[in-house]
């Protein structure tokens, strides 16, 4: 039974969600080029992440007791982005610049000089191992954040994805906490057709994570498992989510469209977009 | 007889002290503790000693992230690989975003001997100084390493420092200093310039010590920073030289020979000539032997120097 409050509390995330979506079109659409379909994939993940689940202060961005966050799947951005200008982190302003010429909001997160980015990342393959290095040095400190990794299904086919999966479970890494945005699409086709990677929660498992397999645009189903670090002592088994999630979500013409992985929205495209998203 | 010293072993000397001074000091290691002498950080402090197995790209983004966190990571291996299998990790974890990730790699150049090409890295130096917000440092001696260790590990930033198997004659006193981007000029002279690194500086010395047999006037120069480079020093030795020998124990290709052309090309042509090695793997065999057969001696430099003297204009 949920509560009135609690379903409050979902439609309210759903509300954000949406307006991440929106934000991610116009932005795209104003850059025109860009990553539309990983990053409407990875917008309820991330709306999760920065609007319930992670302890943040956007007025503080190097506050020491916040929990981190490492978007190892760097061409998602925009998601990344809107989250952190909806959460005061910068001026909404500011997304207009994306991908433009001296702009702090570069192609792929450069923590140098977004607030708000932990890590700069882009290069698949290599967030794990800076979440883990994260994990590590918090902890020689006795700090107890949550370390988050946001992970393509395509990027697990990257090698050092694995030798950080066996890093975290070996270090006992209790406060690492990583994301699969499951989409089933990689640039150059289905996941399944280019490389298969199932199955992939028996993979984790016998890498020795914890895993959870969840509907990764269900807050119901999202919340809890992303939640499920902060109870762990700080040596103890690693997490893995595996979000089952549907590229390009929330848009018909984008959904489980292989070609709008790397694409930026047409005029037409971006306004058909903004009409189903209830903003045009 | 010259004395020798480990420099790997003085680097794991000097992170066991900088380790007892500041305890944001971490090291990781990629199964090579007991080659790279990080031993001897993991036998004094454990807890923040990381051996991260046999996965260098791994290490290297592990790295970054303790950096992120507030450390300052040593983090090495054998060159070859930390610098050949872990680039792109250095390139988008470790040098795009300047965090404070020192790569300490050791066996560099062809002295590792035995083991062959696959472990003899003659290409670290121009892989590392072609990366922005990359320096690159090669010391000379056991004494000189420990002073570039603990300027490395107080100067915030990116580092790629490459130490040696091979021991290596002691040049310096105990206490000599460190600054980065200076070379430093060991022995005066008028007719050629000797620019070396690491290794071939002591082989330097030697060849202007024959030299001076033949009447030749040989300036020795220890040009440990590679990047950024003593410009002023290098063109001071165009002006004041009638030519420049270059040696280093790597690739003709991209490391302190070509440099050293970079700057004077653009500044002050001189007559130039690079002892080093070959566009070539070399073989296994001992040290001396592949120095011989690759042309890396003392001889070899003193006869690139006459050479150059005789044909240049």
């Amino acid at each position: 039974m949920t509560t009135i409050k609690e379903e409050k509390r979902l439609e309210s995330l759903q509300d954000t969600a949406r307006n991440l979506r929106i934000r991610i079109l116009r932005m795209l659409h104003e850059s025109k080029s860009g990553h539309t379909g990983g990053s409407l994939s990875a917008a309820d993940i991330i709306t999760a992440l920065y609007f319930q689940v992670m302890r943040h202060r956007p007025e503080d961005p190097h506050w020491e007791g916040r929990d981190r966050f490492v978007l190892s799947k760097g061409h998602a951005a925009p998601a990344l982005y809107a989250a952190l200008a909806l959460s005061g982190y910068f001026e909404e302003g500011l997304l207009g610049t994306l991908r433009k010429v001296h702009s702090c909001l570069q192609g792929h997160p450069n923590a140098r000089c977004t607030p708000g980015v932990d890590a700069t990342s882009g290069s698949l393959g290599q967030g794990l191992s800076v979440a883990n290095g994260i994990a590590l040095g918090l902890r020689l400190d006795g700090n107890e954040a949550s370390v988050y990794a946001l992970l393509g299904d395509g990027e697990v086919q990257e090698g050092q994805v694995w030798e950080a999966a066996m890093t975290a479970a070996h270090r006992r890494l209790g406060k690492v906490l990583a994301i699969v945005d499951n989409n089933g699409l990689q640039i150059d086709g289905f996941v399944k057709d280019v490389k298969g990677i199932e199955p992939l929660a028996d993979k984790w498992r016998s890498f020795g994570w914890d895993v959870r397999v969840v509907d990764g645009h269900d807050f119901g189903s999202l919340l809890p498992a992303l939640e499920s670090v902060k109870g762990k002592p700080l040596v103890d088994t690693p997490t893995m989510v595996i979000a089952r999630t549907v590229k390009g979500k929330g848009v018909s013409i984008f959904e489980n469209q292989a070609k709008y992985h790397g694409v930026a929205p047409s005029d037409d495209e971006l306004s058909r977009a903004l009409q189903e998203l209830g903003a045009a | 007889m010259t004395e020798t010293l480990g420099i790997r072993e003085a680097y794991g000397e000097a992170l066991v002290e900088l380790g007892r001074e500041n305890r944001d000091i971490v090291v990781l290691d990629a199964d090579l503790s007991g080659s790279t002498m990080t031993k001897l950080f993991a036998r004094d402090y454990p807890e923040r000693f990381f051996d991260m197995g046999v996965a260098e790209q791994d290490m290297v983004g592990t790295a970054a992230g303790l950096a992120l966190a507030g450390k300052t990571a040593f983090a090495s291996t054998f060159a070859v690989f930390a610098t050949g299998r872990a680039w792109e990790q250095i390139r988008q974890a470790v040098a795009y975003p300047q965090l404070n990730v020192k790569i300490v790699a050791s066996h560099g150049g062809v002295s590792v001997g035995e083991d062959g090409a696959s472990h003899q890295m003659t290409e670290d130096l121009a892989l590392m100084r072609a990366m922005p917000n990359m320096r690159v440092i090669v010391p000379a001696d056991a004494h000189e390493t420990r002073a570039i260790i603990r300027v490395v590990a107080e100067t915030p930033g990116p580092f790629y420092v490459r130490t040696s198997r091979m021991k290596f004659p002691v040049i310096y006193k105990p206490d000599v200093s460190f600054r980065i981007g200076r070379g430093d000029v060991l022995r005066p002279g008028s007719d050629v310039s000797i620019i070396a690194c690491g290794y071939m500086v002591h082989q330097a010395l030697q060849a202007a010590e024959s030299l001076q047999a033949g009447g030749i006037s040989a300036r020795v120069v220890n040009m440990p920073t590679l990047k950024p480079i003593d410009e002023g020093l290098i063109l001071a030795c165009a002006r004041e030289t009638k030519g420049i020998v270059t040696a280093e124990e790597h690739s003709i290709i991209g490391g302190l020979g070509s440099a050293v052309c970079e700057v004077l090309a653009e500044n002050r042509p001189a007559p130039v000539r690079r002892v080093g090695v070959r566009d070539q793997f070399c073989s296994s065999g001992t040290a001396a032997d592949l120095f011989k057969e690759y042309g890396l001696t003392a001889e070899d430099i003193a006869r690139t120097a006459e050479e150059m003297l005789r044909t240049s204009p």
